[in-house]
Parts: structure tokens; C-alpha cells; sequence
């Protein structure tokens, strides 16, 4: 019973026209990868072309029988023409290709690469969908976004994909480091690295001590506005303003501290910024 | 609204708050742009509207040379990933089996879906028509006119978009769920 019905919905695939010729009826749409069947009519040999731009399959077949398409023979999605010439009549029919359901392929753009901590909104995530034949997915998905810094602290968002992608605008963490920025979809994990950098200095403090003739200054360590670390290289400038005039003296952070001498002149005032943030001033007596 | 015209000639004929129609010969298809500006979540600039169209519809000529005379390398021009290893696949089956696969696209209603914010991808669908001509070892066996909807993903290359995602069939969005495998048969609906 259950073939009868399997063969009459088979042979409902060809339907006669007005004129009463046969028109050649493939299902609207086949998922990608899944095997199928098309009856044909009549008798004798004729050759089965499938085209379109995402592939091609030539077979030669007996009218009178059911044509088989295993699971691979189509497997990109797309819209193809499927011809049935025997010699002296043509018949055709176009179907899709869609995309299978599961998720097996995740695009995911994670920008910038390096971004400083603290900033909102900047960064941007994009996912796109793909099955396991890289066919794009046009049917929402969910797709998570999850960012965890080098504290293990994280942050995440979700977001559903249209026309196969998704994407969102996350902050980066307040921790300085190597953090995670991960999409999830389905069982697919796909995971980036963004380099969180220090931001600027928060406040810079310096001490000064004699040192023979000369005036040592050093810097507390200087860090961000959230206490990261700000990186070696940074520059600090010391001033000593006195009545002979002003010396100045670039100096990087070397471990988060920068040091320098400068010479030791009663009445001198020396002061200390990095970037645009002004450190405390020195009144240099001759002794401290 | 849309106009025939050359498709050397492509003109930017962006207007603001308008369709923009690119203007073409008399062999060339009729194109049809969608308003650009409200497209997300980056800003599209006119240059990049501009290149965007002249590229991909370039990328139809590039696929057209190719597939016709079965030359998988004149890919290289316009696509990328994944896009060009379906086509390069299709073109070798081709190559295979003695067939040439002519395509001759006569309309294409393009709209932008989405532009990432980073820059580095744009989504478009294109309601195309085109007609597709069968060789079989030199004789012409069939010519079909098909319409159909593109999905397609382009990202910068050197020096232009190419394609990196072509897809045909289905619109976006639209829900196939219901719609799949042998149940959507209209046939077997009827039975």
C-alpha cells in the first residue's frame, strides 16, 4: 500500500499540459546532500542533464524508471535546470538546491584585532552560517558572542541571523591581555583572539632624591584607568624650569616606572606628564 | 524604473533617495539598483556603491567567459573561497563530460542586505533573469530562460569586490521549512 502511495506521489511529478505533454517535475526544493528520486514515462534511452552554475550532472537513463540521485550528487545549494532529451522531445524542470538545516561551517569576523580596554562598542563581531557544504544559511540562526578577558571574566550577546548573518557591537573588557572572543551556533565554536592593550595613563606621581650633584627622579608604576599596567615604551617627559631656563628629558616606561637625573638647582621646579596627563611638581630646594 | 544601456558604460547614477538604474546596451541586461543608503550597519559610501555594482556585475561576465568556454582560471577575476571552488568544480564536471553551459544574464534587481560594520563584507540579493544555453560536445540541446534570486557575499580584494559567496534558489528569509523535501512537490500537495 505504502508503495502504491509512494509511487503515485513519485508519478505526480509529471503533469500533463494543455497540449497533453508530459512536463518533467523535480521537487521544488531539495535539501543539499540529501539523496532523491524523480520518476520519468515513456520508454527508451535519453540523457538527464542537471545545470547550474553550482554543478553539473550528465546521465544517461531509461524512461519508464525512477532516476536516483545519491546524497552526494548535489550537495551546493542553488537553483538548477534539470533537461530530459530522448532524441526527438525535451522535456525540463528547475528546482533549488537548499541549504541543509545543521550549521557545520562558522565565519566569524572578529575587528579590531588590538583594541584598548575599556572601549564601548569597540568591537564588532560578524558569523555567517554556512552547512557542511559551505552553503549559506538562510533560515535564522542563533548565534552567541562571547568575549572572556585574561581574568576570566566574560561578557556575551546573542543574536539571530538574517540572510545568514548575525553580528554585534560588544565593549572590550577592563582587563589588559589576551582575551577570547568566541561565536557559538548549534555545536560549531569558533574562537579569535583580541589583544586588549592598556589605555592611556590614568595619572602619572614622581618622587625625587639627591644624587651627588644631580636631582634622581622616578615615577610611581603608571597605569590606566583601570589599573592595567601601561605599556613599556611609553614615553615620559620630566621638566626642571629654572632661572637659567627649562631641560627637558624624554624617558620610556621601563617596567611601568621611568627614571632619569636632572641637575640639582635650588629653586628649580620640576614636573612630570605623559601623553596628556600632568604628574605632580617637585619644588627643588636643595634638599627633600 | 529601468533602462537598457551599455554595461562599459556603467554610469553611478545614484541618486540620492532614489533607485539607482544602471544604464546599458542594447545586448546588456537591465539593471536595477535599490536604494543604498539605508543599508547597515556601516554607511556605504558612493564610491564604494559605485565599484560594488560594477564588480559583481563584472563577476557575471567573468562566469559567463569561463563556464563558456571552460576555462576554470578566468574565475580568478572575480571570485573567491568558496564561490570559486563551486565554480571551478561545475566547470571541471563540464570539461569532463564534453558540455558548455552558456549564460546570458538579461536583468538583474540588485539590493543590498547588509554591509559589515568593519567594512570587510557586503551581502546583496539580485532577482535575476538570465537564460542558460546547453552544449553538448559543440551542439546546442537546450535553452532555458530562468528567473531566479541570487544571494551573494563579496569582499575586497586588491583592488575591486569579488564574490565569495553565489548562491541561487531560494529568497532569503523566506521560510522553506514547511517547504522541504518531497512534500513540497506541488504534486504531490495535489495528491
Amino acid at each position: 500500500m505504502k508503495l502504491a502511495i509512494l509511487w503515485l506521489a513519485l508519478a505526480g511529478m509529471f503533469v500533463v499540459d494543455a497540449g497533453g505533454e508530459t512536463v518533467l517535475r523535480f521537487p521544488a526544493r531539495v535539501e543539499a546532500g540529501a539523496a532523491f528520486s524523480v520518476p520519468t514515462v515513456g520508454s527508451g534511452p535519453a540523457s538527464l542533464y542537471i545545470v547550474g552554475p553550482g554543478g553539473l550532472l550528465r546521465r544517461q537513463v531509461q524512461l519508464g524508471e525512477i532516476v536516483v540521485f545519491a546524497a552526494n550528487d548535489l550537495e551546493v545549494a542553488g537553483h538548477y535546470v534539470a533537461l530530459l532529451l530522448d532524441g526527438t522531445t525535451s522535456q525540463s524542470a528547475e528546482f533549488d538546491v537548499v541549504p541543509a538545516p545543521q550549521v557545520g561551517i562558522v565565519s566569524f569576523l572578529a575587528k579590531p584585532s588590538r583594541i584598548s580596554v575599556n572601549v564601548r562598542n569597540g568591537l564588532s563581531a560578524v558569523a555567517y552560517v554556512f552547512d557542511v557544504f559551505h552553503n549559506l544559511i538562510l533560515q535564522p540562526q542563533q548565534v552567541s558572542f562571547q568575549i572572556t578577558d585574561a581574568s576570566g571574566r566574560a561578557e556575551s550577546r546573542s543574536a539571530t541571523t538574517q540572510n545568514g548573518v548575525a553580528w554585534v557591537r560588544m565593549n572590550s573588557a577592563a582587563k589588559a591581555g589576551v582575551a577570547q572572543f568566541e561565536a557559538v551556533t548549534g555545536n560549531i565554536r569558533v574562537k579569535r583572539v583580541v589583544q586588549q592593550v592598556p589605555g592611556d595613563p590614568c595619572a602619572i606621581r614622581m618622587a625625587a632624591h639627591r644624587s651627588g650633584q644631580r636631582v634622581a627622579l622616578e615615577t610611581d608604576p603608571v597605569r590606566d584607568c583601570n589599573g592595567n599596567p601601561v605599556p613599556d615604551g611609553t614615553i615620559v617627559t620630566f621638566t626642571e624650569t629654572h632661572a637659567g631656563g627649562q631641560s627637558t628629558v624624554d624617558v620610556p616606561l621601563k617596567r611601568g616606572i621611568a627614571r632619569t637625573e636632572l641637575p640639582a638647582i635650588a629653586g628649580a621646579v620640576i614636573s612630570v606628564a605623559t601623553g596628556v596627563v600632568m604628574g605632580n611638581e617637585i619644588h627643588w630646594n636643595g634638599g627633600l | 524604473m529601468s533602462i537598457r544601456g551599455c554595461r562599459r558604460r556603467v554610469l553611478p547614477a545614484l541618486l540620492p533617495g532614489l533607485a539607482a538604474v544602471w544604464l546599458c546596451g542594447a545586448d546588456a541586461p537591465e539593471v536595477h539598483v535599490a536604494p543604498l543608503d539605508s543599508v547597515g550597519p556601516r554607511t556605504m559610501e558612493l564610491q564604494t556603491q559605485s565599484s560594488l555594482v560594477r564588480d559583481y556585475l563584472q563577476s557575471w561576465q567573468t562566469m559567463a567567459g569561463a563556464f563558456e568556454q571552460n576555462r576554470p582560471e578566468m574565475l580568478d577575476g572575480s571570485f573567491v573561497g568558496a564561490a570559486k571552488d563551486q565554480l571551478l568544480n561545475t566547470i571541471r564536471q563540464q570539461q569532463k563530460v564534453g558540455i558548455e553551459t552558456l549564460y546570458r544574464d538579461r536583468s538583474h534587481d540588485l539590493r543590498v542586505l547588509f554591509y559589515s560594520p568593519e567594512g570587510l563584507s557586503i551581502e546583496l540579493l539580485d532577482k535575476v533573469e538570465f537564460e542558460v544555453e546547453v552544449r553538448d560536445h559543440g551542439k546546442t540541446v537546450a535553452k532555458e530562460h530562468v528567473r531566479t534570486n541570487y544571494t551573494v557575499i563579496l569582499t575586497p580584494a586588491e583592488s575591486k569586490w569579488k564574490v565569495r559567496v553565489f548562491q541561487g534558489g531560494s529568497e532569503p528569509t523566506k521560510a522553506v521549512e514547511s517547504d522541504r523535501g518531497l512534500a513540497t512537490s506541488p504534486a504531490i500537495r495535489a495528491i
